[in-house]
């Protein structure tokens, strides 16, 4: 059923797929700087400083979105004992990651001149922070154990119940009173952004999604590389 | 006109940082990533010339060994 993973049919895909992924990233990255930087307008409270949510929303929303897809591939990985489910979440981990901790310190510049404080103790901050706990304990299992299925294990493991704080960051502003704002951003309901700010904020999420994308597939060619390295010792 | 780029009303330092800090992190993962990437593909070539002519024709007969080192040669990224 699931043969259309095999690693060996769609690296002809993968091993191809960056240099046209990298291309359209660099444009859709300038386009996105110039809108973010130059072109969209200044907000009338927080003036300029506002920029900076163009980088720190989208960092924000692909480290949850990384996150929560490795949780499920974990969860199918289990179920189906497919290796190549663990080994997609394996090379998604690294750019989640690093889009957390943009997130964390994009977040903490902004907070110095919008609220007086680089760091607060706030729900919605505090509990991004676990989230790039759980990165580290994920991307530790897979360093530690030299054991391969025992690593699989316990890195899924992680990721299920790293999943459970997802919810609880995206809920945080609603249900604690926090210094973080509510989301103005909805899929259910009226967007409370205006368009001028609206635009700039999707086109730098898809240029933020690329440069995932584009992790993610060196990562999985390297991860399949390694696989072959240890088949040709077994020849 | 460039002052006013750079100094965003007060808020250049913050909004600069955060940003010079991104693309920093973005090229430093990007580097990681490829070096890793081309260290494995290193000693994968370099095992594969440490092969016998029977093992190449196995190892050959995998499509994604022929692809890693066309890789070798065409490889741009």
């Amino acid at each position: 059923m699931l043969n259309f993973l095999e690693p060996n049919k769609i690296f002809s895909i993968t091993s191809k797929a960056p240099k046209y992924v990298f291309f359209l990233f660099v444009i859709v990255l300038s386009i996105g700087l110039t809108e973010a930087l130059f072109l969209s307008p200044e907000d009338y409270k927080q003036s300029h400083s506002v920029r900076i949510m163009y980088v720190h929303v989208p960092s924000a929303w692909i480290s949850l979105g990384i996150f929560s897809i490795i949780a499920f591939l974990s969860i199918l990985s289990f179920i189906f004992k497919n290796k190549n489910f663990s080994l997609i979440s394996k090379s998604l981990a690294p750019s989640g990651f690093v889009f957390n901790i943009i997130a964390l310190v994009t977040g903490a510049i902004w907070g110095k001149p919008t609220w007086g404080t680089w760091w607060a103790w706030d729900a919605r901050i505090t509990s991004m922070l676990i989230l790039a706990l759980f990165y580290s304990m994920y991307l530790l299992s897979w360093k530690i154990f030299k054991n391969e299925e025992k690593a699989v294990k316990v890195s899924s493991v992680i990721a299920i119940l790293g999943v459970i704080n997802v919810p609880i960051i995206k809920f945080s502003v609603d249900w604690w009173s926090t210094l973080h704002q509510s989301s103005s951003v909805k899929i259910l309901s009226t967007t409370t952004i205006h368009t001028s700010m609206l635009i700039p904020l999707v086109i730098m999420t898809a240029a933020f999604t690329l440069f995932s994308i584009l992790i993610f597939l060196m990562k999985y060619n390297t991860e399949l590389i390694k696989i072959k390295n240890k088949g040709l010792d077994r020849l | 006109m460039i002052n006013e780029i750079f100094s965003m009303n007060g808020y250049g330092a913050y909004v600069w940082s955060a940003f010079s800090f991104t693309l920093i992190s973005f090229a430093s993962l990007f580097f990681v990533t490829k070096l890793q990437f081309l260290k494995e593909r290193r000693k994968f070539v370099q095992k594969f010339g440490l092969l016998n002519v029977k093992e190449i024709r196995t190892a050959k007969s995998q499509k994604i060994n022929k692809e890693i080192l066309d890789g070798v040669l065409n490889s741009k990224i």
